[in-house]
């Protein structure tokens, strides 16, 4: 035991003496987490667009200032004829343009009706359907403001209600998928290069000739990785709670669980990924070229996983953040208690178990 | 410059002796290109739900059979009460609850007007935004028809008819939007990663020492080391391209050549960056950290996922300074608007200048002795 403890001393101090690393490995989750709760959003806030106003009249003038003025949209160009909307378009700088056509508010006064063509840059499917949905609203509310004081046709009105979330905001999603991102890449990239490292290096017999049996000089190397892991989560959810104003509606303890059942999974993917390859370069590759772009896209952080088709939905399973993701929005969000996360927490046991399988049986003693 | 030659020679041999990187640079940004570029969609269909139906009428009926018809709703379970119906939010089974209180017809019938409730599971924001936007537009279907039964619309009601257009995409498929970006990506994140290990990696091992000694210059030196990669770089985004026209059958309205011309360019910018960050490491693993949160840094900044019009304005200056981002977006203008050489000039230069900027702090960096 006395050795087992002086060899993860060692270990830390490999580590502390890295101050470099040690910045890094602190500096960057804080950064990425404050940078991404405050940039990334899925709304729309001042877009650039363009006006072609064949009609330049009194109502036109007021419905654009009103569609200007809601905030989403911002007039970059006032265009002069229809031949110049797509070389408009190409320069790449607006991304809607809204047509009125000629002697529009006439036509509205006189014949009651009055056409306006919206044209969106639908390279962005997304971003083209919400401009076209907020447009259209601004117009339609500007047209009953036009009819108010005739009386309104008999409807059914809805109630609309957001669980969770009630102001939709972009940060209760991405905050759970963050934090998972986070976890999951820093942790094994660090496992995954520390281990490779003293092969590269040559240290790695050194280590195995030593009184250490090779589980011990396993476990000495993710010790101290866990334990700077897990002040990183402390730290990731102080942020989400204090700064985002995140709520933790489930048990905290639950949740730290959670958590650091997540990082021995992620450590334990290092490991494997350090007993596959014999360099630096090969496990570096591999726990960023490989894990990187999967776990952001396939781990329902950024898109819905449901949408997705059969084969990728199936493919999603095998991603560690996926159910991380699950089980931290489920507790933080929706309150639940461990009945309702029971299956997502085995999956996450079942895949470190195999991981550490897989990495023991691939563990070399000797070197070639 | 027959000592160019042989130091190149020196580097493709050392990249191509390790065979694990072979599948890595190679393999796996292909295989991500046709995986990943499924899965990006933010459409949303087969939204499950819940009813909860106190007023038991032909009417209530009516409206959801309106929901259970539609493409876009799938019939979850019929609940009797709204706290038995929330348990499927929590297991994750349900995305919306629609709730009609007792009396919903006689209301109707009597004051022309009736309330029912929308309960949407908002965890995921933007989802529940689309999830509210479909269940209003059946509503809305279903308050016109009632109204073409009941009523006429008053003649003199002015009314603006608004139509629109979805150009360079009319189908609004969000392959078409993705596969160039995940395409920029694969090649950015290859040739960072790649550059930003190389030089340290001879410090590490101690080779270093060895090539100073040899009479190669400082920017032969640089020019050995990077060029390698560029080629590669460029295959690799040959090769993607080539498959996003024929697998994804993502249209090619500007010129190709345009895109190599600017490729060449930006992949200068991108390996002098990581050739940069290489020579400020000690060790591999800095330089990866380094390296890694630049580019996650650039690649959640750069537009592949989210528009970068609805961030902060501080985010898009940043953004602005975004190689990436950058070439995402004239990518997407080459491809799928058929922008020519003079709407993406600027971007040119500005990937010039950069990339001239990367490559003479590089330069400044090496020294050849400690």
């Amino acid at each position: 035991m006395k050795r087992f403890l002086s060899f993860v001393k060692k270990e830390f101090l490999h580590i502390i003496r890295d101050y470099r690393t040690l910045l890094i490995l602190f500096g960057m989750p804080v950064a990425q987490i404050l940078i991404f709760g405050f940039a990334i959003t899925n709304e729309i806030r001042d877009v650039k667009i363009a006006i072609l106003d064949l009609a330049k009249d009194d109502v036109t003038l007021e419905l654009s200032n009103k569609i200007l003025s809601s905030g989403y949209f911002v007039s970059y160009e006032n265009l002069k004829s229809t031949n110049d909307i797509e070389p408009a378009f190409q320069k790449g700088i607006i991304k809607e343009v809204i047509v009125f056509e000629p002697g529009f508010g006439r036509n509205l006064e006189k014949e009651k009706r009055a056409n306006l063509q919206l044209i969106a840059d639908a390279s962005d499917p997304n971003l083209a359907n919400m401009m076209i949905g907020y447009t259209t609203s601004i117009v339609e509310n500007y047209q009953a403001g036009l009819s108010e004081d005739k009386v309104l046709p008999a409807r059914i009105i809805p109630e609309i209600k957001m669980l969770y979330n009630p102001n939709l905001k972009s940060v209760y999603m991405f905050v759970p998928g963050l934090m998972s991102v986070i976890l999951l890449l820093v942790s094994a990239l660090m496992t995954s290069i520390s281990i490779t490292r003293e092969k590269e290096i040559g240290t790695m017999e050194v280590l195995l000739v030593s009184p250490l049996n090779p589980f011990q000089i396993i476990v000495g190397k993710v010790i101290p990785y866990l334990l700077l892991s897990l002040i990183n989560t402390a730290v990731v959810l102080l942020l989400s709670k204090f700064v985002f104003k995140v709520p933790i509606n489930g048990s905290l303890v639950l949740l730290a669980c959670i958590s650091i059942l997540f990082l021995i999974t992620a450590l334990s993917l290092g490991i494997l990924i350090s007993t596959l390859s014999n360099n630096q370069q090969t496990a570096m590759m591999i726990s960023l070229a490989a894990l990187m772009l999967p776990t952001i896209i396939l781990s329902g952080y950024i898109f819905p996983i449901d949408n997705m088709p059969l084969l990728l939905r199936i493919l999603s399973n095998i991603i560690p953040s996926k159910w991380f993701i699950i089980i931290a929005k489920g507790i933080m969000l929706k309150g639940v208690n461990f009945s309702y996360i029971w299956f997502e927490t085995c999956i996450l046991i079942l895949m470190t178990l195999i991981f550490l399988l897989i990495s023991i049986k691939k563990f070399k003693i000797r070197l070639e | 410059m027959k000592k160019i030659f042989i130091f190149l020679r020196k580097e493709f041999i050392q990249i191509f002796r390790n065979k694990a990187m072979m599948p890595i640079i190679f393999g796996i940004p292909i295989l991500q290109l046709l995986i990943l570029s499924n899965a990006a969609t933010y459409e949303i269909r087969n939204i499950r739900f819940n009813f909860i139906d106190f007023d038991n009428s032909s009417f209530s009926r009516e409206l959801i059979s309106k929901f259970t018809s539609s493409d876009y709703f799938i019939l979850n379970e019929v609940s009797y009460s709204i706290r038995e119906s929330e348990e499927s939010f929590k297991r994750n089974e349900a995305r919306l609850i629609i709730y009609i209180p007792k009396d919903f017809e006689k209301n109707y019938r009597k004051d022309g007007k009736s309330e029912i409730q929308f309960i949407i599971n908002a965890e995921d924001g933007s989802a529940a935004g689309v999830v509210n936007n479909y269940a209003g537009n059946i509503l809305r279907q279903f308050n016109s028809d009632i109204l073409v039964k009941s009523t006429v619309i008053p003649e003199n009601t002015a009314l603006i008819n608004v139509y629109f257009s979805n150009w360079f995409n009319p189908e609004l498929n969000y392959k078409t939007y993705m596969v160039p970006g995940i395409l920029v990506l694969l090649v950015t994140i290859i040739g960072s990663f790649l550059s930003g290990m190389n030089v340290v990696r001879e410090k590490e091992i101690g080779t270093i020492e060895q090539l100073n000694v040899t009479p190669v210059s400082k920017y032969h030196f640089i020019i050995g080391k990077l060029l390698p990669f560029w080629i590669i770089g460029m295959f690799e985004l040959a090769f993607g391209l080539v498959l996003s026209i024929i697998v994804f059958k993502i249209p090619m309205l500007g010129s190709p050549l345009l895109i190599f011309m600017l490729a060449s360019v930006y992949l200068v910018v991108i390996l002098g960056m990581g050739l940069f960050i290489s020579t400020l490491a000690n060790t591999q693993q800095q330089a990866m950290f380094i390296a890694w949160f630049i580019m996650i840094l650039f690649i959640l900044l750069g537009g592949v996922f989210t528009p970068t019009e609805s961030m902060p304005d501080w985010a898009q200056f940043i953004a602005f300074f975004n190689p990436v981002a950058q070439f995402i977006k004239a990518m997407r203008m080459i491809m799928l608007k058929g922008s020519g050489l003079k709407d993406i000039l600027p971007v040119f230069y500005f990937f010039a200048i950069y990339g001239m900027i990367m490559m003479s702090l590089a330069v400044w960096r090496y020294r050849k002795s400690e």
